[in-house]
């Protein structure tokens, strides 16, 4: 057994965590506070090359492993969450589906501009009637001669409605299937397309610095050639990607208890009460010695889930299992760490006032932990 | 322009420093490593001068296995390719030491300007990068915030900062410049430049393929010997000067800073 990260894995952390310090720790408050998402780190991250990591060089990717995409996005999600969302959703939820499952055009015409940041692309499952039951899609697409005209709407869509936002990926019913039920595909629609309009949601408790929008369709036409994959694989490809997706919450699960679990540390060696630090009283200690225990089996069972995915072996038992765990070690070194702050963590001046906020999406987004406990249970044969 | 950087390899400042034992040196084994941060500003520096005028920038460190991977650091930067002297004999080797052995390893490669950080965090000694120039027989220009190679490449204008002036010294290339925070902003390692790196050719010297002595270097042969190593005193507690006005505690701030403390 060998548990070593590779060379390139190490530089990758250093080298992301040295960006994390330096060019989004300083702005994160600020875009939690003002509820608004940063081009300018946008772009740096771009740069940095955080989009298309797992995409190859044909596309304008980076050719690297999933595990260091999950690197990436652990180090990002160490200092805020909202950034390692924008990174998180746009590899996985926008990337992911066009580059796994698109036709050679439309990964040449779309893929190049997503790895580079220049654009991003949004993820378009969830809907008013359909968040944990997604097989109940209501958005229509009906083909009419070449083109599929579209009606419905989507909601919580991740990186649809910002100003470089060039298009959304839709689960949409095209018909029924033989057995009754519903027919599900997937359609790219792109940005300025007429009766598509994207439009940002505002007054989120956590992921401030995140964009979050409705969708409105209304009779939308897009070519026939718009469909991604074959007709009536569209929720499939989405499980697919979930899968993946799930992965990449984890490592802002694992990230954001790591951030928590340092913020406390130092806090509880700084403050003096009762002449002492109050890292010398054993009940905070203990908390101390709690999150680096979980940390660290978050740590073993979300990079061991990357690892089989890498191997091609299946994951979606382990994926789930790391969605959920990662997410609930974040809650528990998040209340922790607020706990150990006293007073000052319940500030904004401190950061992990913002964690503990930022933290509930974890439990809900991508599949809530009660649908992860679903997945589990039906693959270990309990359901 | 053919241009070289020395790289060391420290632990990160974040860690922990904990003394050993002996009480002369400290634990390594749990270290994270880094490259020396002023390293990071003559790596930078390099590539500057590399983008403007051509060229190629080779990195040498110095050291354990480990150090291939700050070197690897400085190639996903852009630098071109790397050389590790790498043998039993240099542990514990002192400044004059790690000079001579990177004297060794340069002389036989073109160079025009060779970079240096001023220090390295770990040591503080600020002699590797006079030293190798009074090796290789060339001038050095130390602790340099300024870098303007001249137009023909075959001069440089650095500045140097002394107590509040700025100094400027030209010199003739090949030199060797000893980088100091402010000269740049170092790039990140970008992640297709760490791809990148991985094909980028990365060789290893021993002392024996650089006709170096073995008992010049190690223990035995420092110069410099520690004695002993303490931990920096704790800090003491500050002390909030109290008062009823503005006027009346900046008037005792006063006068302790002169009566007490001594300082005005
Ligand atoms: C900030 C943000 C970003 C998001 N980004 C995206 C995105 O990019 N793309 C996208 O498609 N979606 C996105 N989502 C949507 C997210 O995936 C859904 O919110 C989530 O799947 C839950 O759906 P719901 O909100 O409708 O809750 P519901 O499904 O209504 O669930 C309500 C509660 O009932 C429970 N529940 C439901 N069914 C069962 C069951 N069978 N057994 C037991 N308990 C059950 C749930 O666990 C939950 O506790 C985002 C959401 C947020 C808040």
């Amino acid at each position: 057994m060998d548990f070593s990260f590779s060379m390139e894995q190490e530089i990758l952390r250093n080298t992301v965590r040295q960006f994390a310090e330096k060019e989004i720790k300083s702005v994160a408050r600020e875009m939690d506070e003002r509820e608004e998402f940063s081009y300018e780190t946008m772009q740096k991250m771009g740069e940095l090359g955080l989009f298309g990591m797992f995409v190859s060089e044909t596309y304008g990717g980076q050719a690297m492993d999933y595990i260091s995409y999950i690197i990436a996005t652990e180090e990002i999600a160490r200092v805020d969450q909202s950034h390692a969302a924008t990174i998180a959703a746009g590899n996985s939820l926008g990337i992911g589906p066009l580059y796994y499952f698109g036709s050679e055009e439309q990964k040449r015409a779309h893929l190049p501009g997503l790895c580079s940041g220049e654009s991003l692309w949004g993820f378009g499952l969830t809907e008013p009637n359909a968040g944990s039951d997604a097989g109940n899609t209501q958005t229509a697409a009906v083909l009419d001669g070449d083109e599929w005209v579209i009606n419905g709407s989507k909601i919580f869509i991740t990186n649809a409605a910002t100003k470089i936002t060039s298009g959304v990926t839709a689960l949409c019913r095209t018909g029924t299937r033989q057995d009754g039920r519903p027919e599900l595909s997937c359609i790219l629609i792109e940005r300025g397309t007429p009766g598509f309009d994207a439009v940002e949601m505002h007054g989120k408790m956590m992921w401030r610095g995140s964009n979050t929008s409705q969708l409105y369709f209304d009779d939308c036409r897009v070519p026939k050639e718009n469909l991604l994959g074959p007709r009536g694989h569209g929720f499939y490809q989405m499980m697919q990607t979930l899968d993946g997706g799930r992965l990449s919450i984890g490592a802002m699960g694992l990230g954001g208890a790591q951030g928590c679990f340092e913020m406390a540390l130092k806090y509880s060696h700084e403050r003096v009460q009762f002449g002492k630090a109050i890292s010398n009283f054993q009940v905070n200690a203990f908390k101390l010695a709690d999150m680096a225990l979980e940390i660290e089996c978050a740590r073993l069972i979300l990079y061991k889930a990357c690892w089989l995915r890498d191997n091609n072996k299946p994951f979606t038992k382990e994926a789930a299992m790391a969605k959920l765990y990662c997410s609930e070690v974040m809650y528990r070194c998040a209340n922790h760490s607020v706990q150990l702050h006293g007073g000052y963590g319940l500030m904004k001046e401190y950061d992990v006032e913002r964690f503990y906020r930022d933290q509930k999406l974890l439990e809900i987004g991508e599949g809530t932990s009660e649908v992860q406990r679903l997945v589990i249970s039906r693959l270990i044969g309990a359901a | 322009m053919n241009i070289i950087v020395c790289l060391k390899q420290v632990p990160d400042t974040e860690s922990q420093i904990k003394l050993a034992p002996d009480g002369k040196s400290i634990l390594k084994e749990d270290l994270k490593w880094v490259m020396n941060p002023y390293d990071e500003f003559g790596v930078e520096e390099a590539l500057r001068i590399k983008e403007k005028f051509g060229g190629s920038v080779t990195v040498v460190g110095l050291g354990p296995k480990r150090v291939t991977e700050s070197i690897r650091t400085a190639l996903a930067m852009g630098a071109d390719k790397g050389i590790l002297i790498s043998d039993p004999a240099l542990e514990g080797s002192d400044a004059l030491a790690t000079a001579k052995a990177l004297a060794a390893a340069v002389k036989d490669i073109p160079y025009d300007i060779i970079f240096t950080g001023q220090r390295g965090v770990d040591d503080d000694n600020g002699i590797v990068g006079p030293a190798l120039a009074e090796y290789l027989g060339i001038p050095h220009m130390s602790i340099i915030v300024k870098v303007e190679v001249s137009q023909d490449g075959k001069s440089v204008k650095c500045n140097k900062p002394v107590e509040g002036q700025t100094l400027v010294i030209e010199s003739p290339l090949p030199a060797v410049v000893t980088a100091q925070k402010g000269l740049n902003e170092p790039r990140y390692a970008s992640l297709p430049g760490i791809m990148k790196a991985k094909k980028k050719p990365l060789e290893e010297k021993t002392f024996a393929a650089l006709g170096l002595n073995p008992s010049e270097f190690g223990e035995g042969a420092r110069n410099l010997k520690v004695i002993e190593l303490t931990p920096p005193p704790a800090r003491k507690a500050g002390k909030i000067v109290s008062g009823d006005t503005p006027e009346s505690k900046a008037k005792e701030l006063a006068r302790l800073l002169h009566e007490e403390a001594k300082v005005i």
